[in-house]
C-alpha cells in the first residue's frame, strides 16, 4: 500500500507527456525584464541604475524586512530602465530591463559541471549563502528559503522533507530534474540537512515518476540517513500539509506552521539552487519551465533564464497553438492564467500550459444539489459549499468558525463540482476577508 | 492567434462530473430492479413507470416555463428518477390519475415550490407516495398478486409486511423475498436487484456507503436484537431487510442529495434515524410499512444535521483564535 | 354545558394571568430610553443603509438626540428636510448638509478602451481585481462587473449595458457611500453635487505613465498638468501622473476642460459651450448624466 495523505483528494489525468523531454536551453533574447517582486514577501529594493553594467548573477534588487529574497541579473549587459512591467500578478510591478550583451558571469560563481560532494561550512554560513542568493521555494510558492530554514525560536526542526511530488496534471519539471540532476540534489540535501541541524530526511516522489524512485534509491543507499519514498498518485499529494500527513503520519494543526510538527519541507528545485548557491556560489538566475499542452507541437522541459518572456518558451516549443484559449502559468489546478505572451519567467514560473479554447471557457453554474462531493474531496476536511454561501452572504464570523482559513486553494472543489459552481472563487475571497478581520482583531 | 485569450481564476480544468451524469447513473443503477419488475407485472410496470415518468417530466416542464417564467432544464434527469422511484412505489394497477396527481405534488409542490432542485426539503418521490397513501388509502394498498403465477385474473393480496403482522403463516421463503415475485410495488420486489444498483452506485463514486449501510445496518441489528430473545417472524431481520420499501428506500430514496446531510458523521446519524423509525413503525405502528415515513421525518432533521456535524478536519485540534 | 363553562374560564383565568405577568414584568425590566429618540427615529427614512455613519437609523437618532449639537450629523438619504425636522424635534439648530452624490471617476468605454482579454470568471469586481487587472490595456480601470450596482439599496447606479461602465441616477443617489466602499478599484467618490446639480472632475484614476496610460485608453489622464497651469484657483493636483480637482477649491469655471489634450475631464450639467475652432476634437465633454 502506496503512502498518502488521509483526508479528501483527486485524481485528475497525469499528462506528464513531457516526462521523456530532457531539460534543453533557450537563446536568451535581446532585452529581458526581471521583476522586483518574485518572492512572498516586501518587492526588492533596486540596487541598480539605468546605465549600469551588469554580469550574470550581479545583485540587482536588495531584500526590505526579513521576508524577502535578493534579485540577480540572470544576464550581462546594460540596464536599460527601472518601469513597471506585466508580471505574473495580472498588474504592472516595478521591474529592471536589461539590454542583453554577451553572456559574463560573476567571476565568483563556479561554472563548471562537477559534482562538488564536500561542504565544510557551519549551519550559519550556509545560511548566509542561501540567503544571499536570492533562493525561494521553487514549487511555485516562492517562499524565501533562508526564513524557512530559520526555524523560529523554540521550535525543534526533526526531519526534512523534500517534495518531488509534482502533483499537478501536465508539468514534469522537477521530474527531469530529478532524473538528470540526481546527485547534485542529493548533495544539496546533505547540505540544508546541515544547515537546519536534523539527521532524517525522506524525498517523497509521487508512484507516476518510476524511473526517478529508482534513480533516488540507487544514489540514496550511500546515505543512511536519506530514504527514498513513493507516494500514491492523488492531488494534491504536494501540499506541503498533505505530504507530511503522508510520510509522516502527523497533521500540522490549524492555524500552525509544519515547523510545529518537526518537519520541513522543500522542493527538489529549491534543494539544487541552494546546492548550487553553497558549493558553486550560483545565485537563483534560472529555472526549469515545462511548456506543454494538449496541442503543442514540441511540448518540452526549457532551463530560462528568470526575466525572458514567456512568449519567447512558447516559440521554442512549436509556437503558439491557433486553437490556444488559455495560457497558464503554473499547473491547471493552481496555476494563474495569464493575459499576455510578454509576462516574464520569474523564481516561481514552474510550467507554462496551453490550453485549448474549448477547453478554456467555463461552464455556467447551477443551484447546488447538496451532493457533498466537495466535502468528500477537500484535503483539509473544510465544506466548501457552505463556505461559499457564507462568503457570498458574508456571514464572516461563521465563515471563520468553519476554518475558512484552512483552505490551502488546491481547487479540488471546484474541479468536482457537478454543477459548475465557482467554489474556490469565492472561497478564496472569504479567505482574505476573514484575514482581514483577524489581523484588525489582533491589532 | 484570432482569438483573445481566456483569463479567470483557477482551477482551470474540470472533471466533467455533471449533474446528469450523476442522476442518468442512478437511473442505470434501477434497470435490475426495473427488469423484475417487468418480469413480474409484465405491462403494468412498463405502463405505470412510463407515465410517471411523463408525467413528473411534462409537469416540470409546464409549470417551469409558464409559472415560474424560467428556462426549464427537464434533461437533468432529476424529474426522471423522481417518476421512476415514485412509479416504483405504488402498486401496478393504480389508476392512471391518482398517478398524474402524485407526480404533480412531488414535482409541484415538493420541489419546484421550494425552489426547484437543491433547494428542495423532502424527497418529491417520498412525500408524493406518502400524499397517494393518505388521500387514496383503499388504492394505495390493494397490492395485485404477481402474475408469474399464471392467473388471468389479477388478485388482490396484502405484502409481505402486511402479512407479517396479520398472518405469518402465509409469508413466502427467504429466498422468494430476496430474489422477486410476491406482492407489493415495482420497486420493492427484489433485493438482489436493487443491491446490483447500490453496487453500481458505490462504484461508480455517485453515492457513499454511509447511508445505504446504516439504515440497514440499524434495521437488522435492531430487530436481531429483539430476534434473539423472541425469534418470531414479526423480529427477523432478514425478512424486514429483504421485504417492503427498505432496499429501495435505503439505496435511492434516502440517499438523495438534495435531502440527505453533506458530512460523513450526518449521514450515519441520519442513517440511523431512518433505520429506527421505520422499525418502529413497523413493529408498534399502525402501519406495515415504515420506510417512507422515517424517510420524510429525517430529511426535516437534514438541515440541523448538516448544522451540527463537521466533516472530519485535517489537523483535528482546539478551534484556533 | 358546565364542561364548556368549565373550559371557558379555565382558558380565561390562564390568559388573564399570563397577560398580567408579561405586564408586570415588562414594567419591571423596562428600558428607561429618552422618548425623543423614537420621536427622532420616526422621522428618519428607515433606510438603515449606514450612509450617516452609524450602523442604522435607531443608532443615529440616540446619536442625535445625546449630542449636543446637530453639526456634523446628517441623513443623506433624508437630507435637509429630514435634518430640519430632526432639528425641530430637538430644539436644536438644522446643520446645513452639503449635497454630495456618488461619481465614477473612469471613461474607459468600450470605445474609448478596448478589450485586449476575455474575463470568464465570475461577474464580481473583487474577485476579479485580485486575479488581475482586467480586460483593458489600462489596470486601474472599471472592471465593469456590477459591484456598485449590488451594493446599491436605492437602485440609484446601473451598468450601461453599451458603455460596460456604472451611471448614477442623480435623483435617487443619497450619497450613502455603499458603492465607494464596494468598488476595489477606489473608482467612485462622493463629491458635491454641485449647484443646478452642475460638477466637474477627473473621468480618471490611472497613474501610470502618460504614454502607457495613453496606449491603453483614448480618454485617460496623462499628467500633463495642462489643467493644473490654468486653473485660477489653484484646485488642482498632479500626484502620480494623475489630475484631481479638489471638490473644496473649485469654482467651476470650466478653464480646464478644453485645454485637456485627452477630454479626462467631464463637465456634467452645463450648458453647452460656443464651438471653438482650435480644439482638437470637436464634440465636447458634456455629459447629461
Amino acid at each position: 500500500m502506496l503512502k498518502t495523505f488521509r483526508i479528501g483528494g483527486i485524481h485528475p489525468k497525469e499528462q506528464k507527456i513531457s516526462a521523456g523531454n530532457a531539460i534543453q536551453s533557450i537563446a536568451t533574447p535581446d532585452q529581458v525584464i526581471i521583476p522586483l517582486a518574485q518572492h512572498i514577501g516586501a518587492p526588492c529594493q533596486p540596487v541598480v541604475k539605468k546605465g549600469d553594467a551588469v554580469k550574470v548573477g550581479t545583485l540587482i534588487g536588495k531584500t526590505v524586512g526579513f521576508v524577502s529574497a535578493n534579485i540577480h541579473s540572470s544576464v550581462s549587459g546594460t540596464v536599460v530602465k527601472i518601469d513597471k512591467a506585466i508580471d505574473a500578478s495580472g498588474y504592472r510591478r516595478d521591474a529592471v530591463i536589461i539590454k542583453v550583451e554577451g553572456d559574463e558571469w560573476e567571476e565568483s560563481i563556479d561554472r563548471s559541471p562537477d559534482l562538488k560532494k564536500e561542504c565544510r561550512l557551519s549551519s550559519k554560513e550556509i545560511l548566509d549563502k542561501i540567503a544571499a542568493a536570492g533562493i525561494v521555494g521553487m514549487g511555485g510558492a516562492t517562499f524565501p528559503t533562508h526564513v524557512k530554514l530559520t526555524p523560529p525560536p523554540g521550535s525543534k526542526p526533526e526531519i526534512l522533507i523534500i517534495n518531488g511530488v509534482e502533483c499537478e496534471p501536465w508539468l514534469t519539471s522537477d521530474h527531469r530534474l530529478m532524473m538528470e540532476k540526481t546527485e547534485e540534489i542529493i548533495v544539496g540535501i546533505t547540505i540544508v540537512m546541515e544547515a537546519l541541524n536534523v539527521d532524517k530526511a525522506i524525498i517523497g516522489i509521487e508512484n507516476n515518476k518510476k524511473d526517478a524512485i529508482e534513480k533516488f534509491g540507487k544514489y540514496a543507499k550511500a546515505y543512511p540517513n536519506i530514504s527514498v519514498e513513493a507516494l500514491k498518485v492523488q492531488y494534491p499529494q504536494g501540499g506541503e500539509k498533505q505530504l507530511i500527513d503522508a510520510l509522516t503520519g502527523r497533521q500540522v494543526p490549524s492555524g500552525a506552521l509544519p515547523i510545529s510538527v518537526g518537519a520541513v519541507v522543500q522542493n527538489v528545485g529549491t534543494i539544487l539552487a541552494a546546492y548550487e548557491a553553497v558549493q558553486k556560489n550560483k545565485p537563483l538566475v534560472e529555472r526549469v519551465v515545462t511548456v506543454t499542452g494538449k496541442d503543442v507541437k514540441q511540448p518540452c522541459n526549457i532551463l530560462s533564464r528568470i526575466g525572458i518572456p514567456v512568449g519567447n518558451l512558447i516559440e521554442a516549443a512549436g509556437g503558439l497553438p491557433d486553437t490556444t484559449g488559455k495560457i497558464v502559468s503554473g499547473g491547471p489546478m493552481m496555476g494563474k492564467a495569464l493575459a499576455s505572451t510578454d509576462v516574464p519567467v520569474t523564481k516561481g514560473t514552474s510550467g507554462i500550459l496551453l490550453i485549448p479554447t474549448l477547453e478554456a471557457k467555463r461552464k455556467a453554474m447551477k443551484d447546488c444539489i447538496r451532493c457533498a462531493k466537495c466535502v468528500s474531496v477537500c484535503p483539509m476536511g473544510l465544506n466548501p459549499t457552505l463556505l461559499m454561501n457564507l462568503t457570498e452572504f458574508e456571514v464572516w464570523d461563521r465563515a471563520e468558525n468553519n476554518r475558512i482559513t484552512d483552505c490551502i486553494e488546491c481547487g479540488s472543489c471546484s474541479y468536482t463540482c457537478p454543477a459548475d459552481r465557482p467554489l474556490l472563487d469565492y472561497i478564496r475571497l472569504g479567505k482574505s476577508r476573514v484575514n482581514t478581520i483577524i489581523r484588525t482583531r489582533k491589532n | 492567434m484570432e482569438n483573445k485569450l481566456v483569463v479567470s481564476p483557477s482551477p482551470h480544468i474540470h472533471s466533467g462530473d455533471t449533474i446528469q451524469k450523476n442522476m442518468y447513473g442512478v437511473l442505470i443503477a434501477l434497470i435490475p430492479a426495473f427488469l423484475v419488475a417487468l418480469y413480474v407485472f409484465r405491462l403494468d410496470a412498463l405502463i405505470i413507470t412510463a407515465l410517471a415518468v411523463l408525467f413528473c417530466v411534462g409537469f416540470e416542464y409546464l409549470i417551469v416555463k409558464y409559472m415560474m417564467k424560467k428556462t426549464p432544464t427537464v434533461l437533468d434527469g432529476s424529474a426522471i428518477i423522481t417518476g421512476v422511484l415514485l412509479a416504483f412505489n405504488v402498486p401496478s394497477n393504480l389508476p392512471v390519475w391518482i398517478l398524474a396527481l402524485g407526480c404533480l405534488f412531488a414535482i409541484g409542490v415538493v420541489k419546484l415550490s421550494f425552489g426547484g432542485l437543491g433547494n428542495n426539503i423532502f424527497n418529491p418521490a417520498i412525500a408524493g407516495r406518502i400524499f397517494l397513501l393518505i388521500s387514496f388509502p383503499a388504492q394505495m394498498t390493494v397490492w395485485p398478486a404477481p402474475e408469474t403465477a399464471f392467473t388471468i385474473d389479477a388478485v388482490s393480496s396484502a405484502t409481505i409486511l402486511g402479512n407479517l403482522k396479520l398472518n405469518p403463516e402465509l409469508l413466502p421463503s427467504l429466498q422468494t423475498m430476496f430474489l422477486g415475485t410476491e406482492a407489493g410495488s415495482l420497486g420493492e420486489m427484489s433485493a438482489l436487484a436493487l443491491l446490483l444498483g447500490l453496487g453500481w452506485l458505490l462504484w461508480k463514486k455517485i453515492i457513499t456507503w454511509h447511508i445505504p449501510i446504516s439504515i440497514m445496518a440499524t434495521v437488522a441489528i435492531f430487530t436481531g436484537i429483539l430476534y434473539i430473545f423472541n425469534p418470531i417472524p414479526l423480529y427477523n431481520p432478514l425478512i424486514h431487510l429483504f421485504s417492503g420499501g427498505l432496499m429501495l428506500g435505503a439505496v435511492f430514496m434516502a440517499t438523495d442529495y438534495v435531502t440527505s446531510p453533506m458530512t460523513k458523521k450526518g449521514m450515519l446519524i441520519y442513517g440511523v434515524g431512518i433505520g429506527f423509525i421505520t422499525i418502529a413503525i413497523r413493529l408498534w405502528g399502525a402501519y406495515p410499512e415504515g420506510v417512507s415515513f422515517a424517510i420524510l421525518l429525517m430529511n426535516a432533521f437534514t438541515p440541523l444535521i448538516n448544522n451540527y456535524t463537521t466533516p472530519k478536519r485535517f489537523g483535528e485540534v482546539v478551534k484556533h483564535g | 354545558m358546565s364542561v364548556l363553562l368549565t373550559a371557558v374560564v379555565t382558558l380565561g383565568v390562564i390568559g388573564a394571568g399570563s397577560a398580567a405577568i408579561l405586564y408586570l414584568i415588562g414594567q419591571k425590566f423596562k428600558v428607561e430610553e429618552d422618548p425623543r429618540i423614537q420621536e427622532v427615529q420616526d422621522a428618519l427614512p428607515a433606510a438603515n443603509c449606514g450612509g450617516c455613519g452609524f450602523p442604522g437609523c435607531a443608532s443615529f437618532a440616540s446619536a442625535c438626540v445625546k449630542a449636543e449639537t446637530l453639526e456634523g450629523l446628517n441623513c443623506p438619504v433624508g437630507g435637509q428636510t429630514t435634518m430640519d425636522k430632526v432639528a425641530s424635534i430637538l430644539g436644536q439648530a438644522a446643520p446645513v448638509a452639503v449635497k454630495k452624490i456618488a461619481v465614477v471617476r473612469c471613461s474607459g468605454t468600450c470605445e474609448h478602451r478596448p478589450r485586449t482579454n476575455l474575463y470568464d470568471g465570475i461577474s464580481n469586481c473583487t474577485i476579479a481585481a485580485v486575479l488581475y487587472g482586467g480586460d483593458t490595456g489600462c489596470s486601474f480601470g472599471c472592471l465593469g462587473l456590477g459591484d456598485c450596482v449590488e451594493s446599491c439599496a436605492f437602485d440609484a447606479i446601473h451598468i450601461n449595458p453599451e458603455t460596460m461602465l456604472p451611471e448614477v441616477v442623480e435623483d435617487k443617489c443619497t450619497a450613502c457611500g455603499a458603492c465607494v466602499k464596494a468598488c476595489p478599484k477606489d473608482i467612485i467618490e462622493l463629491r458635491k453635487q454641485g449647484p443646478k446639480s452642475r460638477r466637474i472632475y477627473v473621468s480618471c484614476v490611472n497613474e501610470e505613465k502618460g504614454g502607457v496610460a495613453r496606449k491603453s485608453c483614448e480618454v485617460a489622464c496623462i499628467g500633463c498638468s495642462k489643467c493644473q497651469q490654468v486653473c485660477p484657483f489653484e484646485a488642482i493636483t498632479i500626484e502620480n501622473n494623475l489630475a484631481y480637482i479638489i471638490d473644496d477649491k473649485c469654482r467651476l469655471c470650466r478653464k480646464c476642460v478644453p485645454v485637456c489634450p485627452t477630454n479626462s475631464i467631464l463637465e456634467l450639467n452645463f450648458p453647452p459651450r460656443k464651438e471653438k475652432p482650435e480644439l482638437p476634437k470637436g464634440e465636447k465633454a458634456t455629459v447629461d448624466a
